[in-house]
């Protein structure tokens, strides 16, 4: 006699719609991660969703909590106005590269200064997907874009930014990690990361961020299958994956 | 019957011009009065030039920045120099005769005090309170309000960090009062 | 005085801060900019000591969309700012108006443009009245000429952002906000309780979750979304406040609003005293606009002159206000020139002069 078990459902929190995303597009799954973390902490009725501008801009659809739309760059802010007016909320935002490393650096610099008790999850697929495939604060050096065409050049544009370990830096952040979505083994690893980043808020502990290393196959030009594999050939290396801080930790403690 | 009136008080940042404004303002608001208080400073934080329009009438009052004010209190003498052309005729003015020489007055156009503030105030032991003789010189002169309710207003607008100067600054108000008539 | 209510002397400044203390204001996000630096200073001391929010924001821009996420909730809130400062937090603006927050923006306006100076300006009467940022929208724009209507319009202020769900801008200036005036003040109320209000983000709990968003690309949304606001902002028609001032024999009204419109008052009440027969119209919603009075007011040809603190924008309402009948003569005190009673005298004899 055979027994089924259920190895795999759809996340309460997650709407049972098809995306709007492109082929081989990582926000789905980095959704379902965020909708998975929210059900298994118990918080989706009381979460508050900031939404941003590019791709992701739809996340209401697709993530069933309370949400409000930010203007592009400014979700940390925004995320802090509903943080300081409904205290027990779980808020947390979702950003892309353009929206947190560009226009909106100030907002998550100073968010994450001021120790919000919010979780910042960003998307890094060095890209502006939603405007056509621009060159991002995080375009790798090389990189060939439709404002970098020749491909990103230090000289002039300067080099990609870490996010992740510019706002580990700063003193109101609780837990700062960057992951990727390109292994399984990586993909677990980045389910527990978004979960600790909304443990260390629900802890009171500071501000909570997870850099989720994604792809972009249409403005990569790249097959599904070539984008998965510039995560770990091009993109790991330079933005090298791992906790940067994490102030419930032992070594951190001490 | 409506009473109005205006005056502009004018010193040296540091002289309490502002201070005795808003003392003033106070107390008319306290007589019931209707009253503007205007500040304007110069650009410096500290030690510049600064000025206020004070406004009371027993009407609603339109503007709180008069051109012609009907009374004036210069502390010093660019402040004569600089308001007191502007002076409606027949104005009345209260002048610091301790830094400005009364020779600058415009004795026949105006109703124009010499109070030696400064000395005054020396007398009381406390040059600071020049400002406060200046103003109980004015008040009397004008019977704008009852020196009473500027006494009264003194613990409002003094923090309560000096309190303990409130006594000596009813003195200086009388003192100023008392020197320009009975 | 016994049978009065307490009455003190207060800043413009102070005012609007104790106003909204007394609104129930939950939250407050600020930025430094002169002339209005009195207000985060007294609510960085007063809201944390009732248990409410201060935040101090890292610009302007940050602090409209703190503002943004406050008003999501449902919860009163409040920014405040200078010219420079409102330029700013435009974008949230449009976005909470499209997004159909409400809010409350306080513009102590200055000198412009770019950094102009620190002294009084109605410059900004077209940024606030016209739709500041981008996109169509309005929001309720109320003028104070006092520091008592400072106070009670910041209370109204809140009322009116709760009742349509809309941004809703106090435009004072350098003067309103420096001067002191005696106000009549009210109870401080409590912040009204975390309660549900059928569209403000708190949780959703056991109900289907709720989007505030403006963003609307499928067919036909947005112009339905659109419409909506439009009928919104026609019905706010009915909010109209003015003052009239000796207009019933008055050949000619001066039409003015804020700080001008009772600098103006004094010229007028002098003009008056010399036997001229002139009146004040002073709007105190700017949006809407006291359009109605106007027109029926120039069905008896009376002469207008708009006085306004810049090249002349507010002037261009009551033109259309009074088209059917009359036009308005126009005199702008130029921002830099702090204005007196005296400065627009000439100007109002010259109109009557120019008529005869």
């Amino acid at each position: 006699m055979t027994q089924n078990k259920a190895v795999y459902s759809l996340p309460s929190v997650l709407a049972d719609v098809p995306m709007h995303y492109c082929p081989g597009c990582q926000h789905g799954l980095a959704h379902r991660l965020v909708a998975e973390c929210l059900e298994e902490l118990g918080v989706a009725e009381k979460a508050i969703c900031i939404g941003s501008i590019g791709c992701s801009v739809f996340i209401y659809n697709y993530l069933l909590v309370d949400t409000v739309e930010a203007p592009h760059g400014r979700a940390p802010a925004v995320a802090t106005g509903v943080k300081r007016a409904r205290p027990d909320n779980v808020v947390f935002t979702y950003q892309g590269d353009g929206d947190l490393a560009s226009i909106g650096l100030a907002e998550i610099l100073h968010c994450a200064n001021r120790g919000e008790r919010v979780t910042i999850v960003f998307v890094n697929n060095t890209v502006y997907g939603m405007t056509g495939g621009q060159m991002a604060p995080t375009t790798l050096l090389g990189q060939r874009t439709t404002t970098c065409p020749e491909g990103r050049c230090k000289e002039h544009e300067g080099q990609a930014i870490k996010m992740c370990e510019i706002v580990a830096g700063l003193g109101g952040t609780a837990y700062a990690a960057r992951v990727a979505l390109d292994t399984v083994k990586n993909v677990k690893q980045a389910k527990k990361a978004v979960h600790k980043a909304f443990e260390v808020q629900l802890e009171k502990k500071g501000l909570g961020f997870v850099e989720i290393l994604s792809t972009c196959p249409t403005n990569w030009k790249m097959t599904p299958v070539q984008a998965n594999k510039r995560i770990s050939e091009e993109m790991i290396p330079y933005f090298p994956l791992g906790v940067f801080k994490d102030v419930t930790s032992a070594e951190d403690k001490g | 019957m409506n009473r109005y009136q205006d005056v502009i008080i004018a010193g040296f940042g540091g002289q309490g011009v502002m201070l005795i404004g808003t003392l003033l303002a106070y107390a008319a608001m306290e007589d019931g009065q209707n009253v503007t208080y205007m500040p304007v400073y110069g650009v410096e934080m500290r030690g510049g030039t600064a000025n206020c329009t004070v406004v009371v009438s027993t009407e609603d009052i339109g503007s709180p920045i008069i051109h012609h004010p009907r009374s004036l209190i210069a502390m010093n003498r660019p402040s004569l120099e600089k308001f007191q052309p502007r002076v409606v005729d027949q104005g009345v003015v209260v002048i610091n005769s301790s830094l400005v020489e009364m020779e600058l007055a415009q004795k026949e156009r105006l109703k124009t005090f010499a109070v030696a503030a400064n000395e005054i105030a020396d007398a009381l032991g406390n040059t600071k309170m020049a400002n406060m003789v200046a103003l109980g010189a004015y008040v009397q002169l004008t019977q704008i309000v009852p020196l009473e309710a500027v006494k009264q207003s003194l613990k409002k607008v003094i923090s309560p960090h000096y309190a303990k100067m409130i006594p000596a600054n009813e003195k200086a108000l009388q003192a100023g009062a008392d020197s320009v008539g009975p | 005085m016994p049978g009065k209510p307490k009455r003190i002397l207060v800043k413009g400044n102070e005012a609007i801060c104790r106003g909204a203390v007394a609104a129930g204001c939950q939250c407050y996000f600020g930025y430094p900019i002169t002339p209005q630096n009195d207000i985060p200073e007294y609510l960085s001391k007063v809201m944390p000591k009732l248990g409410r929010v201060f935040v101090q924001a890292e610009s302007e821009i940050a602090a409209a969309n703190m503002l943004l996420g406050a008003a999501a909730c449902g919860v009163r809130a409040m920014t405040s700012s200078s010219s420079p400062g409102i330029s700013l937090k435009q974008e949230a603006i449009s976005y909470m108006a499209g997004s159909q927050l409400p809010a409350v923006i306080v513009n102590m306006s200055r000198g412009g443009p770019g950094l102009g100076d620190i002294g009084p300006s109605q410059g900004d009467y077209y940024q606030a009245v016209k739709g500041g940022g981008h996109g169509d929208y309005r929001q309720l724009v109320l003028a104070p000429g006092t520091v008592q209507e400072a106070y009670d319009l910041v209370i109204k202020a809140f009322d009116l952002a709760f009742a349509y769900r809309n941004p809703v801008m106090v435009l004072g200036d350098a003067i309103i906000a420096q001067m002191m005036e005696p106000v009549a003040v009210r109870e401080v109320e409590a912040p009204p309780a975390s309660e549900d209000l059928g569209w403000n983000l708190m949780g959703k709990g056991s109900r289907p979750p709720r989007v505030l968003k403006s963003l609307y690309l499928e067919d036909s949304a947005l112009a339905g979304h659109n419409a909506l606001l439009r009928e919104k902002y026609a019905s706010m028609e009915k909010e109209v406040l003015y003052e009239s001032f000796m207009v019933n024999d008055a050949e000619l009204i001066v039409v003015a609003f804020g700080s001008i419109g009772r600098i103006a008052k004094s010229t007028v009440r002098g003009l008056r005293e010399k036997g001229h027969k002139v009146g004040l119209l002073r709007p105190i919603t700017l949006f809407p606009f006291p359009s109605a009075v106007l027109g029926a007011l120039a069905e008896q040809r009376k002469l207008f002159l708009t006085i306004e603190h810049n090249l002349g924008q507010m002037v261009d309402d009551v033109r259309l206000a009074v088209r059917k009948h009359a036009d308005s003569f126009f005199y702008g005190h130029l921002p830099g020139n702090l204005p007196t009673p005296d400065d627009f005298e000439q100007p109002i004899l010259q109109v009557m002069g120019v008529a005869r």
